[in-house]
């Protein structure tokens, strides 16, 4: 289990010595910006709606740029063969990845709490929804996180890894916003599997263990997948 | 044997249709140096991602410091120092921040870990470069820095997959003296093309090619396995035609091959292929004495490991 942390720690690092961690903190921060305060200048309303409502499509481009280069640079670069000839278990090494781009993620939303508490000192803001907010979008940007680190483990090229995490994020956001479209049979499919859908209670307030339970499993099943697809190569 | 650290037996490995590595079978012994031989793309690196784990053998079975590759891989790994061909490694860390996280992988812990970096990064002449980041070192540099790190565990096996690739003379003399360094202690499995490398560094050599194992013994008896012995001669013929030089020293008993080959003017000088039990120098001068030929030069030719090399891995490669 310690080799996990040495390679979250690696991880973590090499974000801070790679200009992509500036980029995406400052386009979030920007977006973010724009979502918490827009709404108080225009209508004179101090509140999270907007940011709540519209973080889960920024974060189906904004966390694939965090996760692409996890396991698909060591890939293409052949680093990964002297990471995994260490005395390390596959998923060690899944499970390391994943937890450097969840600190990444946390650090990014912990962030927007600058924005968050400087607003409810502006107008009245519920403390309940806010925090039970924010523990979803750790949630559903964990999520977010393993489709990523999933997308990664499949490719030795970082675009495609980037292309493949946005394409599923995407879709499990959009299956949120067409099920009211969607024929009978299906639409509890898509309700189900909705990114957003899960998200939307946590950020009323609402702590739902089906909601906890849909994002961990989401998150179990993509590193599971991600464990797989490193393993692939001892596969006889 | 007690002392066997590294036994594999029947070793297939298939990419898709493609055959990389053809039922080989060889041990390594405790002290050995091995020197693992063949063209590009004969199997010798997929060998040694086997025996460090990061492939599994399609067939067969390979046993490191006395446990399977494949269901106890973890023991092997922490046994094993292995350095990759190309020696990939982080280009965003500095040395010494590579080597605290090989450390830290290999669970080394306290202040055990900087004593040992410390002595590690001095033998492998790390020192002065230690706060530069890896990307920024020469190849060289970096190769040391990839052996420092497979070195770092005191693992009692060190694979190397062509460790002097891509190094100039010096470096190549410096890494070699480290490797023979090593190599009394440990065990040392290491990769090459390059010929007088195995000569300088290794106790014994494997030969593989197409795949398969053609050859395994120390330099010396591959070398006495070579079946022909060549001459070299030199003579001045006062104007007689090659041709009939050529088949006169054909005609002698003992040689098995004769061919003219480029060499000073008004002189001529032949390769002459004789089998290896017998001597053809003797006939060879009188030969000379009898045609009236002026004898300038008569050298017999130990059979070279280059020899060797060549008759073993292109005959395969014919054969297939």
């Amino acid at each position: 289990m310690s080799t996990t942390t040495t390679v979250a720690k690696r991880e973590i690092r090499a974000y801070f010595n790679s200009p992509v961690a500036y980029i995406v903190v400052t386009v979030f921060m920007l977006i973010a910006g724009y979502l918490f305060w827009s709404q108080l200048f225009l209508e004179k309303q101090a509140e999270l709606r907007y940011y709540f409502n519209l973080t889960p499509l920024v974060f189906t481009f904004i966390i694939p740029a965090i996760t692409m280069r996890l396991i698909a640079e060591e890939k293409g670069s052949g680093t990964l063969e002297m990471l995994i000839t260490m005395p390390v278990r596959d998923w060690e090494v899944v499970l390391g990845k994943f937890l450097a781009g969840l600190a990444m993620l946390a650090a990014i939303v912990g962030m927007t709490m600058f924005y968050a508490v400087t607003l409810s000192l502006l107008g009245p803001i519920d403390k309940g929804p806010m925090l039970t907010g924010y523990l979803g979008l750790l949630l559903m940007g964990g999520a977010y996180v393993a489709i990523g680190v999933m997308s990664s483990s499949l490719t030795r090229n970082q675009i495609v890894a980037f292309i493949l995490s946005f394409a599923i994020s995407f879709a499990l956001f959009i299956f949120g916003q067409i099920v009211q479209y969607a024929p009978d049979w299906l639409a509890p499919v898509l309700a189900f599997l909705s990114m957003g859908n899960h998200f939307e209670s946590l950020s009323r307030g609402v702590v739902d263990s089906r909601d906890v339970l849909f994002y961990v499993s989401l998150m179990v099943v993509a590193l599971v997948i991600a464990t797989a697809s490193l393993e692939s190569r001892k596969w006889k | 044997m007690a002392d066997v650290m590294i036994q594999v037996e029947n070793l297939t490995k298939n990419y898709g249709t493609n055959c990389a590595v053809d039922q080989v079978s060889f041990n390594v012994h405790k002290g050995e140096v091995l020197g693992f031989l063949g063209p590009n793309g004969a199997g010798k690196s997929t060998t040694m991602k086997i025996l460090t784990c990061f492939l599994a053998p399609t067939q067969g079975s390979a046993k490191v410091a006395g446990f399977d590759v494949f269901d106890q891989s973890l023991e092997v790994r922490r046994r094993v120092g292995y350095l990759p061909e190309d020696t990939p490694l982080y280009r965003d860390m500095t040395v010494l921040e590579h080597l605290d996280f090989a450390a830290s992988m290999h669970g080394m812990k306290g202040d055990r870990v900087q004593a040992r970096i410390k002595e590690i990064g001095g033998r492998c002449g790390l020192v002065e470069v230690a706060g530069k980041l890896v990307g920024e070192l020469s190849k060289g540099y970096r190769q040391r820095v990839g052996l420092a790190q497979a070195m770092l565990h005191d693992p009692d096996i060190l694979i190397l997959d062509e460790p002097t690739g891509g190094l100039d003379p010096n470096q190549i003399a410096e890494i070699r003296t480290l490797i023979k360094e090593v190599g009394k202690e440990k065990t040392v499995i290491l990769s090459t093309h390059i010929l007088p490398e195995v000569q300088a560094t290794c106790s014994r050599m494997l030969i593989i090619s197409g795949g398969k194992l053609v050859a395994d013994g120390t330099p010396d008896e591959l070398r006495a396995r070579e079946k022909a012995t060549r001459y070299r001669l030199v003579i001045e013929a006062n104007g007689a035609a090659p041709d009939a030089i050529k088949s006169k020293l054909a005609a002698l008993s003992g040689v098995v091959g004769c061919e003219k080959v480029d060499g000073e003017p008004k002189t001529h000088t032949f390769a002459i292929d004789g089998s290896a039990k017998s001597d053809l120098r003797k006939a060879l001068y009188q030969a000379a004495v009898d045609s009236k030929w002026i004898l300038l030069e008569l050298t017999r030719q130990a059979a070279s490991l280059e020899d060797v090399f060549r008759n073993l891995t292109t005959g395969e490669e014919s054969k297939s």
